[in-house]
This record gives C-alpha cells, structure tokens and sequence, in this order.
C-alpha cells in the first residue's frame, strides 16, 4: 500500500511537471512577445529590454522555465499586468466560492446519483430504469449552458422562483448570505453531474447484483433491502471514487460555464474575464492551478479507492 | 447472441436498434439541412438588417430574425455547416493520432509505454475549454486551426483506450505465431492488433463527434469560437440570452434544441455502435 501511494504520488509530480511545461510553453505562443503584448504595439526598444530585463526574459528559455517553477511553487502564480494585481491575491478570494459552488454541485450529485443508480440496477429494464436512462440521456448531450439556460427560463422567468443570478456579493459570507441565488447555479452542476455519474453508478451496481456474494447473500434469505443497503451500495460507493477523480476535469469545466451564466464572482468569471481582456497571466495562472487541482483530485480518488477496496492490494 | 464478425452483420444487427436508425437518420437529415438547406432557403447571413431586428416568426420567416436581423433558419443552417465539419474531421484526426499513440505505447510496453501514458495524463489534466479559450485569445480562430487545435486536446481518451485493448491482444497466440513466423513490429501493430481494436475506434470516433461540437459550441457560446461574420450554434444561443426575458424564445430554443439533437443523434449511434460490437456491453 505504501509503495502504491508513493509511486502514484510520483506519477502525480510528473503530471504537475508536465502541466507546468504546457503553461510556460503556452506563454510563449503569445505572438510577438510578451513584452509587446504588456506594453502595447508602440512601446520603445528601450522599454522592452527593461520589461524583458525585469522579467528574466532575457534569459535561456531552461533558466526561465526554472523561475517560472520556482515562483509557482512559492504560490506565485504570475502577475496580471492589466489589473496591476498578482493572480494568486486575485483568486485566493474567490476560491472558497469555487469550492461552495463546484463541491456542492458534486456532493448533490453523488447523495442523488447513487441511490438512483442502485435503484435502476434494481429495477432494470422496468419504467423507472428507462426514464431515468433517458433523462440522464437527455442532459448529457446538453451543454450546460443550454440547460442554465433553461432552468433559468423555467424557474426565474416563467415562474419567478429563483433569481437569475448567483449571489453577487464577492465574498465567501456574502455567498452564504444569498441562498436563493445559490440554488439555481448549484442545481444546474448537480443536474450535469448526475448525469455524468448516474450511468456508471447503474453499471456498477448492475455488475454487483451478477457477484456471486450476492447470490451467496440471497440463498441466505437476506432480504433485498439489505442486500442493496450493505452490500451493493458499499461496493458501488468504491467505484464512485475513482468515477469523482476522471470526472474533475468535466467538473471544472462546467463551474467555468455555469459562473459565467450566472454570473458568480469565482475563478471561472475571472478566467473568462481574463480571456476577454486577453490578460494572459491571469489565464494562464488559473490554467496552471486546475491542471494541479485536477492531478490532486484524481491522485486522492486513486488512493481512496486503494484504501477501501480490501481486494486491491498493489505491493 | 453472437458477436457480428462482418460489415454486413454489424449493419444488420445496427438496423434493429430503433435508436441507433433514428440518431443515423438524424445525422443526415442535419446534414441535408445545413449543407442542402442554403441552396433552397435563400437568406442573406453576412449583412445585417436593422428594419428586422427581433421578429417574432412569420410565414415569411419561419423561425424569425435576430438582433441583427439574421434569419435564424437561414442562420442555423450556415452556423451546422462549420459545426459538422468540424466535428467530423476532429474525429477522424483525433482518432487517428490516438490510435497509432495508443498502439505504439501498448505494443512497446515499459519504459516508452509508461512515457506516453504520462504524456496523455498529463494534457487530459487540463480542462480542454481552458486551453482552447486561451489559444483562442492568442489566435484567431479558423476552421482548419480549430480543426487542429480540438483534435490536439481529443486524442487522448482513444489513446488509452487502443492502448488498453493491444496491451490485452499482444499476449494472444496468434500474436505470439506470427512473431515466431518472423513478423516484425510494425507489420504486427498494422495487421494483427490494430483490426482486432476496430470496434473501440469506431465507437469513440462516434463519441468523440459528439463531443467536438459540444466543445465547439461551449467555445462559440463563451465568445471564443469563429469570429463574425461566421454563424455559429453557440453564438446564436449567447446572442439570444440578451432576450430571455422579454421572451424572445426563437432566438434561444432553436439555436438550443439543435446543438442538443446533433449530440444526442451522434450519441444514439455511438452506443448503437458499441451494443452491436462488443458483446461484453450488450444489454441481453
């Protein structure tokens, strides 16, 4: 086991390398350079040999990638030259928003998707199986734009349940201040997560009921409710770990998404924001920050998935 | 019920799937419509007209005009065009550069298998739209870059998957006799390992239509996608949100419902696809 967890660990510093090699190549697609882009087309030879002076860009591209590295792994994810403001300052007070928003969506999801997934394995091939299949269907192939949009149209225009729009106090209090506003941003990552996991959740479980455990559990005249409560449920959770780790990419994309629609100040406006402004720096901080965020999230599932499941072993 | 082992049984075997005919004929009817439909429905998508701006549908209109005074069928039509082509041909790329990486890293095995794997961990790390909106601010976006840039961002999951499927096949006898017969690698990878992986290409190549456009459309959506004059499905959609509230609804719904049609119709036969091929997901 401990062997497992450091060499996944090693895997996962290899892939926060790699993420990092990316961004600071990226950086160097900017046409022209970076000094021009900050600057402005009529900036001085003079003012940029200064810029790229101040900057360490006039260094070989290995001692700056080696900076770059350096000042990321001290937390300084680079210096928005537009807003005169660093990006980790500009992010470190929306992230706990982030975390409301996306981790909600995700815990909604999984109280939800679970049971329902069970439920289907259950009662395969019957109606409540097929609407659910479908329904899942269904908002899979939406963007979750589309459905923002929707749910917007349904729920704030037609019936004036809930605003249109997040909570728009940019603190973490203000957030929590506002429930209302929350609940149709919340709702629309649960329902896109639902989907996600629901479909692997019927599978799993669909796999689970074909054990021979369970047969063993039926032969024994344990009652079906138990046989789904302990032992279905319990081994379809496990799959459920590793489904939440690939799945963080999707995650965070829809967070991106849903803040921009709703318009709630966290990383994702800030990103789009930044895109919009073409401020460079701060688009490529946050991109730095979900490649490491993604790496962690699938680095931890694979661990708790070693770590519960009794019939892994990897030494 | 066995497993189809001809083109012909596999299509016979996909013409009993009631979904699987419906989302075919789906993906032609759209076809038809984007790329024949102009030819019929004449409307002009490059100049604006102010004295139509927001119609409500009319006979003359079926589907009304836009804040520019765009026709929005006309508009839905020309918007599909650079949506399936750009679907299409990531797919087909995407497949093909995850195909031979996943081949070459499954049949090497070690040390290069465990390079490229990480190789694919690492770009799948980053969330696509991150890096798409990015380029898109530093490019500007055409069709072929586009083309391009989703597919460098769409190989990977095909990758692991033909990865997967030759680490399991390279072990097999038959393998095994025609290296002893004195067939090399490359001949091994193209002939023997790369057909029995047919079924996984072709169903992810179905997937990975599917979700180009989505991608494509979550770009056009947040203003990075092809730049005007184009028409694109998510411009059309960002555009008509300025009117969700004064309930504008053709400006919205149509531009909604056929980003949603297309993806479900390429989603339909891609799991129509993988029932017919793979025996182990079959539903009995």
């Amino acid at each position: 086991m401990t062997r497992y967890v450091i060499r996944r660990m090693a895997q996962a510093v290899i892939v926060v390398l790699g993420v990092t090699v990316i961004t600071f190549g990226l950086q160097h697609l900017i046409p022209g350079n970076l000094a021009r882009a900050i600057l402005g087309p009529r900036a001085s030879r003079t003012a940029i040999a200064a810029f790229d002076q101040a900057q360490g860009l006039n260094h070989p591209v290995a001692v700056q990638y080696l900076d770059f590295l350096g000042r990321l792994v001290h937390g300084n994810l680079g210096y928005s030259y537009r807003l005169n403001q660093s990006v980790d300052s500009l992010i470190a007070h929306q992230l706990p928003n982030d975390v409301l928003l996306v981790g909600a969506g995700l815990v909604l999801a999984l109280v939800i998707a679970i049971p329902l997934g069970i439920a289907q394995a259950a009662r395969r091939g019957r109606v409540l199986d097929h609407t659910v299949t479908a329904a899942a269907f269904a908002l899979y192939s939406m963007p979750s734009y589309w459905l923002a949009l929707l749910l917007i149209a349904g729920l704030a225009i037609a019936v004036r349940a809930f605003p249109a729009e997040g909570p728009q106090a940019p603190s973490f209090g203000g957030m929590l201040a506002d429930p209302r506003a929350l609940v149709l941003p919340v709702l629309t990552l649960t329902l896109i997560n639902v989907a996600l996991f629901s479909r692997y959740m019927r599978a799993a479980a669909i796999d689970t009921l074909a054990q021979d455990y369970i047969r063993v559990a039926r032969a024994k005249g344990a009652p079906e409710r138990v046989i789904l409560a302990r032992h279905v449920l319990r081994n379809s959770v496990l799959s459920v770990t590793t489904l939440v780790g690939l799945a963080l990419p999707a995650v965070l994309t829809a967070g991106l998404v849903v803040e921009n629609v709703f318009n709630v100040p966290g990383v994702g406006l800030t990103y789009y924001t930044a895109a919009v402004n073409a401020d460079y720096p701060v688009e490529l901080g946050i991109t730095v920050l979900v490649g490491v965020v993604t790496a962690a999230g699938s680095l931890l599932a694979d661990i708790a998935y070693a770590a519960l499941d009794p019939r892994v072993r990897y030494d | 019920m066995t497993r189809p082992t001809t083109t012909s049984g596999v299509a016979r075997a996909f013409a009993r799937q009631r979904l699987g005919m419906l989302g075919l004929a789906l993906i032609v009817a759209l076809v038809i419509f984007c790329f024949l439909g102009p030819l019929l429905y004449h409307s002009d998508q490059l100049h604006a007209n102010i004295d139509v701006t927001n119609m409500a549908p009319a006979s003359a209109r079926p589907l009304g005009t836009d804040s520019n005074g765009f026709d929005i069928l006309g508009r839905l039509m020309v918007g599909g065009q650079s949506s399936l082509e750009i679907g299409l041909a990531v797919a087909v790329l995407a497949t093909t550069l995850g195909v031979a990486w996943g081949a070459v890293a499954g049949f090497a095995g070690g040390l290069a298998d465990a390079i490229m794997m990480r190789i694919v961990d690492i770009v799948l790390a980053i969330p696509a739209i991150f890096l798409l909106v990015y380029l898109a601010t530093v490019f500007r976006p055409t069709v072929p870059l586009l083309i391009v840039v989703i597919s460098l961002l769409s190989w990977l999951v095909p990758a692991r998957l033909v990865r997967g499927d030759v680490l399991s096949l390279r072990t097999r006898e038959f393998v095994q006799a025609v290296r002893a017969m004195g067939g090399r690698s490359p001949r091994i990878v193209a002939r023997h390992l790369l057909p029995g992986t047919f079924a996984t290409i072709v169903v992810s190549a179905t997937f990975q239509v599917a979700d180009a456009i989505i991608l494509l459309a979550t770009l056009s959506f947040l203003g990075f996608g092809l730049p005007p004059p184009a028409a694109t499905w998510g411009g059309m959609l960002s555009a008509g949100t300025t009117y969700l509230p004064d309930g504008y609804w053709w400006e919205i719904y149509p531009a909604g419902v056929i980003i949603m049609v297309t993806v479900i119709a390429f989603n339909f036969v891609g799991d129509t696809l993988r029932d017919c091929l793979d025996p182990s997901t079959r539903m009995s």
